[in-house]
């Protein structure tokens, strides 16, 4: 494959470009556009309750569901996601309830990280590994390495797969992440979501190379550049990755080509640097209507089907940010909690005299008496 | 005079500066057609263009090598890391680097630039958009420390510190951006570094702040007046080097001591200060020194109100000196 022309295997209509055989059953194919569905519903959910004041922050994901889903959906059961924050595409997918997902976009006491952590800052064990993520770009590209050595040394087939944007191979994790991988020919794979953003950067301000997946090659590892759009293709790619991981052959780089087309987040206001030119074109190339297109060839897709799912999606999740937003805070001994194992004393009083002078404030709520740790 | 908040008193002094001297140039993420995250750079690519304010590849490393590289090459480089949360990658590049030039080249090389860069908490960004990390960088020796916390001083302590013959940390205390405004002169001027202020004057107890624990520590300090204590509040306004005279003489003056910051309390800035307290005057105190701080814990999100000392934490360190 040339690496400097997108792998693709459905065109924007979702007419198959050749003839391929497609790797995924047809129910497979029905969970991909499903959870293609799921996530522009979980994103416009997110939206609304920034906008209205009920969440303080979110992450668009609308454009960018084929590249998430297609290469979820390439994983296998014990391999583990280390995600970036724009990837709850991946979760969703893989199972995730929306509820627990709410949990964390309100920050309440249910949320695994106890609201420590901002919206879409996700971490979750079941059901499936989805590394806690971080803000900092990049830093969790060698930690998949390191995941993926486990897995070898512990005799499992697993594999990793690093998520991460175009704005993210400008990293210091990057280049540690993928000189280490081919060093210790890790079953890896990493995947540059080139959503063609890094924030307000284009990727002329982020590289001098002709593409993200052409880096690979200095690095000794074959890289790939796929048509992010078509969640085939996604899979089909990512799928061989993580075959040629499993198979001890070592890391792959994976550039899925596709397009941002919200904000950043839901802070940042793209009119200001988007050329609405280049959204049109991309408008075009919408996920979810390929998909459509292909399942409507293959007979596979019906439009009551579409419109209740929808309507089922769009209810679960309204549902789940009900009950997510209904839940009480968490309470104040999780700031002092999980920072080590056990607490150690300075913390205990740092915790008690928050408790003392509520105390002696008068507001301490029943059963605040003693620091509850 | 122009009525200003503190993010439009840095892009103020940074328009001001870069018409002063056609060496500035101002780079970061975002700071280009964007303005910068938090819109401190907004207008100079359309002012200066994109020669004098560019965007950079999404690598603080990156950001701060190239800043050295050119300020020991005749360039004033302004370089922005977008939160302090984000400047680790860069801590190399700022520590081994920037901070020791001078001295390992013996004053034959130097890197006279800037890092801007907001910190702190307020805005709901939990562990990696809120952090306070000045005593890193107060503890880095080479590096000069400074912290605005009104518009007035942030443009005018910011030309001070690119017209600065060393490499100067800049940290904006983010949830003062817009919260507070005030009046700036228009153009050039400068608030000399190593100066403190005095916010408030008073003759019972001695309040050391800085940043946007200022306003918190005013509010506490106008209700502990309601009950006859009278507060002196002090802006350290440059924690590195800091005027240490001042403070000692701020400290004697009341006997009585409280630190304030928001950044976390163990070997935090608030243990210097006391420290300095203890070693030179401790005959003049009349109470224990007390620091009011956040947690020794990462930054939470939802309880981040908690996490950062508010006015009544504040006004109860306040009154315990005051009592004791
Ligand atoms: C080390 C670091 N620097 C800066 C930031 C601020 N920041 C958050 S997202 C982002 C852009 C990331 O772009 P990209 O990697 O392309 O991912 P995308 O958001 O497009 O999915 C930046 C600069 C950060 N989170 N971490
Ligand atoms: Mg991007």
């Amino acid at each position: 494959m040339d690496s400097n022309e997108a792998y693709s295997l459905i065109d924007a209509d979702g007419q198959p470009r050749s003839k391929f055989t497609c790797a995924l059953s047809d129910d497979e194919l029905k969970r991909c556009f499903e959870s293609m569905l799921s996530v522009r519903s979980f994103d416009d959910i997110c939206i609304k309750l920034q906008r209205g004041g009920r969440i303080g922050f979110s992450i668009p994901n609308t454009g960018v569901e084929a590249t998430q889903v297609g290469a979820a959906a390439a994983l296998r059961d014990g391999d583990h996601i280390f995600p970036s924050y724009r990837d709850f595409g991946m979760a969703l997918h893989k199972g995730v309830a929306a509820v627990e997902m709410f949990h964390n976009m309100f920050g309440n006491g249910r949320d695994a990280a106890q609201g420590r952590q901002m919206p879409v800052h996700f971490s979750f064990v079941e059901p499936v590994h989805f590394f806690s993520i971080s803000s900092p770009i990049g830093t969790h590209i060698p930690q998949a390495v390191g995941a993926a050595h486990a897995f070898t040394m512990r005799g499992e087939s697993h594999a990793a797969l690093a998520s991460f944007g175009d704005g993210g191979t400008s990293s210091c994790g990057f280049h540690s992440g993928l000189n280490f991988a081919a060093v210790m020919k890790a079953p890896v794979v990493f995947l540059c979501q080139n959503n063609g953003w890094a924030i307000s950067c284009p990727s002329s301000r982020q590289t001098g190379s002709e593409s993200y997946a052409i880096k690979a090659k200095a690095y000794g590892m074959p890289g790939i550049k796929v048509d992010g759009n078509d969640v085939l293709a996604v899979h089909q790619v990512v799928s061989e990755a993580l075959e040629r991981a499993r198979s001890g052959e070592g890391p792959t780089l994976v550039e899925a080509e596709t397009y941002r087309m919200g904000g950043h987040s839901t802070s940042d206001d793209p009119s200001k640097y988007v050329p609405k030119e280049i959204l049109d074109h991309w408008a075009a190339l919408d996920p979810i209507k390929r998909l459509r297109g292909y399942l409507e060839s293959r007979d596979l897709w019906a439009q009551e089907w579409e419109d209740e799912l929808v309507a089922r999606l769009s209810a679960e999740h309204a549902a789940a940010a009900k009950e997510a937003e209904a839940e009480a805070p968490p309470g104040l001994e999780t700031i002092f909690s999980d920072v080590f194992e056990s607490l150690p004393d300075h913390l205990r009083k740092q915790g008690e005299a928050v408790f003392d002078l509520a105390r002696r404030k008068g507001d301490a709520a029943a059963g605040e008496g003693a620091f509850p740790l | 005079m122009a009525n200003l908040t503190l993010i439009q008193a840095v892009n103020d002094g940074l328009k001001a500066a870069m018409r002063d001297d056609p060496t500035t140039l101002v780079f970061g993420e975002d700071v280009g057609p964007k303005g910068g995250v938090f819109l401190a750079t907004e207008g100079l690519t359309a002012e200066f263009g994109e020669e004098r304010c560019f965007d950079t590849p999404l690598s603080e490393d990156g950001i701060i090598g190239t800043a050295i590289g050119m300020a020991a090459n005749g360039l004033r480089p302004i370089a922005e890391i977008q939160f302090q949360d984000f400047i680790f990658p860069a801590f190399d590049q700022i520590v081994s680097e920037a901070a020791k030039l001078r001295y390992r080249s013996g004053g034959q090389y130097t890197a006279p630039m800037v890092i801007r860069t907001p910190y702190g908490g307020g805005i709901r960004g939990g562990l990696y958009h809120s952090q306070s990390g000045e005593a890193y960088f107060s503890h880095t020796p080479g590096l000069k420390v400074v912290i605005p916390s009104t518009p007035h001083d942030a443009k005018g302590l910011l030309i001070a510190a690119i017209n600065d013959p060393d490499p100067v940390l800049f940290m904006e205390p983010k949830a003062l951006y817009r919260s507070v405004k005030g009046e700036v002169p228009e153009g050039s001027y400068t608030v000399e570094l190593s100066t403190l202020r005095t916010v408030r004057e008073g003759k019972d107890v001695t309040v050391f702040c800085y940043g946007a624990m200022v306003p918190v520590v005013e509010r506490a300090a106008a209700t502990a007046a309601e009950s006859g204590i009278e507060c002196n509040i002090v802006d350290l306004r440059t924690l590195m080097p800091l005027d240490e005279e001042g403070v000692l003489e701020a400290a004697k003056s009341t006997g009585r001591v409280v630190t304030v910051h928001e950044a976390p309390r163990f070997c935090g800035y608030g243990a210097e200060i006391s420290a300095m307290i203890a070693e030179n005057v401790i005959e003049y105190m009349e109470a224990p020194i007390r620091r009011v701080t956040g947690f020794d814990t990462p930054f939470p999100n939802t309880l981040e109100h908690h996490y950062l000392p508010d006015e009544r934490r504040v006004l109860d360190a306040i009154e315990a000196v005051h009592s004791f």
